[in-house]
């Protein structure tokens, strides 16, 4: 799994942090997005596509691996 | 559906509730279960269109194909006081990007998850105080909305802005008539222009003597007019004192009807001391979803045409998201009208909007929450409400659902 995220597009809501904390931050300025891992562990897989979905402004886009069906 | 209102009068919105006061407006339930959106009717006889699905929403106010502008034509209004308010300094809610993202980004240092988790202390500190403060009543009775509920986001909203507590009857006043979907537009100009002259004037004063508050350090930075700071601080003053204080006592009231979610929420405070906070984290999360304070609905217009769940809206039409029929969806929360403070995946509710305007204030308001509901479980144990329920008075003509009072005995 590759995660992206999208800084521009950020709107600081913190949701993804809320859902994903070991893949996502918020920068200490001005709360936007900060990507922690772009190969999360397998066992955060789940929460980094709840994150994917539940981000209010389709800041973070997740590339499934083929392999991985 | 059976019962689906004939083509010709089409529903007016907002509608009325049915028995339950918890519960969406039973015609908002229904919508959900028909095809597509809904053709609705408003006050001023215009139509627009209703989104009651969960999936629905999400994809409205995600998508930039529809505005938060309410210049823009089509862009429906709840009430002539709505309309009055836009005219007036809109703030950043109002905006769409990038004049949105640049005010907005002002702001987002001091609502993050880590700046605001640094605050529990403090309110943890305001809340006892407050309740200590209430227990001491001879009578042992009290008003939960005004003796605690409303002082406590209100006290950390003014610290957090800089914005003298001692004035809290001023702009409570003038919120509450800005939130009245029932006032005139002269009612609602007025207090909104009370409100923005005042805090102009503050902002005029934090130049020349500043605090560490949010006004003082817009001030500072003089990239904003002192309007245009007070248009902000205005914002964040409404919003963040009356959608913490109606979901504090509701949620209070919700729970001193259902004890056995009230034990839960005591056990969930009770491993949160302990250290482990999911449980109280999901409890929170299934009261904002359950209870959906803004339930007016939230507007947009479309700029071009888009298909949202089978339906063509067509540019310049407007649409109407209710959130907290969303938040009953069964499709995104199986046995939705039931309320389960153990809840899978409560958060994916709509309590605070979706889209680039998902609400600021959240991690802020979760905090409030997370500390206020143990707090009045714990200091008082035996809580019972002091007038019957049919007495209560329900916000139905307020922007903010709640209670106006809340007559608890202990």
């Amino acid at each position: 799994m590759q995660v992206h995220v999208d800084q521009d597009r950020c709107c600081g809501s913190g949701m993804c942090v809320l859902t994903a904390g070991a893949v996502f931050d918020q920068r200490d300025a001005d709360g936007i997005v900060v990507l922690l891992a772009e190969h999360p562990a397998k066992q955060d897989w789940d929460d980094v596509r709840e994150a994917e979905s539940s981000c209010p402004s389709q800041a973070i886009t997740v590339e499934e691996d083929q392999a991985a069906g | 559906m059976a019962t689906a209102a004939h083509p010709s009068t089409p529903l007016t919105v907002p509608a009325a509730r049915g028995t339950c006061p918890f519960d969406p407006p039973p015609a908002y339930e229904q919508a959900r279960g028909d095809q597509g959106l809904t053709r609705v009717r408003l006050w001023d006889g215009s139509s627009c269109w209703m989104v009651t699905r969960h999936a629905d929403i999400r994809s409205v106010l995600r998508d930039r194909v529809f505005s938060a502008d309410s210049s823009r034509a089509g862009f429906p209004f709840l009430s002539p006081g709505r309309r009055a308010l836009t005219t007036d300094r809109p703030s950043f809610i109002r905006m769409d990007d990038p004049e949105h993202a640049r005010l907005r980004r002002m702001l987002t240092a001091d609502f993050m998850i880590r700046k605001v988790a640094s605050m529990h202390e403090g309110v943890r500190h305001l809340a006892d105080e407050l309740l200590e403060r209430m227990a001491a009543a001879p009578d042992r009775t009290a008003d939960l909305v005004a003796e605690f509920a409303l002082p406590l986001p209100s006290m950390v909203i003014c610290l957090l802005l800089g914005v003298p507590y001692s004035e809290h009857a001023f702009f409570q006043r003038c919120s509450s008539t800005m939130l009245r979907t029932d006032a005139s537009p002269a009612e609602v100009t007025a207090a909104q222009r009370e409100i923005l002259d005042f805090l102009t004037a503050l902002a005029r004063e934090r130049r020349s003597a500043p605090d560490d508050g949010i006004i003082s350090r817009l001030a500072a930075a003089g990239e904003l007019p002192d309007e245009e700071i007070a248009s902000m601080g205005r914002l964040l003053l409404v919003a963040g004192h009356e959608t913490t204080a109606n979901m504090t006592s509701l949620s209070v009231l919700t729970l001193l009807r259902d004890p056995e979610q009230a034990d839960r929420l005591r056990e969930a405070a009770r491993r949160d001391a302990a250290g482990d906070g999911d449980a109280l984290d999901t409890a929170v999360e299934e009261l904002l979803r359950y209870l959906t304070v803004v339930h007016s609905g939230t507007a947009r217009v479309a700029v071009e045409d888009v298909m949202v769940g089978g339906t063509l809206v067509r540019a310049g039409e407007g649409v109407l998201c209710m959130l907290n029929a969303g938040n009953r969806d069964e499709d995104a929360f199986p046995d939705g009208g039931r309320l389960d403070l153990e809840r899978p995946g409560a958060r994916r509710h709509l309590a605070f909007g979706f889209g680039i305007h998902q609400c600021l204030g959240q991690p802020l308001a979760r905090l409030e929450l997370r500390v206020a509901l143990p707090a009045v479980l714990d200091r008082l144990p035996d809580i019972r409400l002091a007038a019957p329920f049919e007495s209560l008075r329900f916000r139905h003509e307020m922007g903010v659902y709640g209670l106006h009072e809340l007559p608890v005995a202990w």
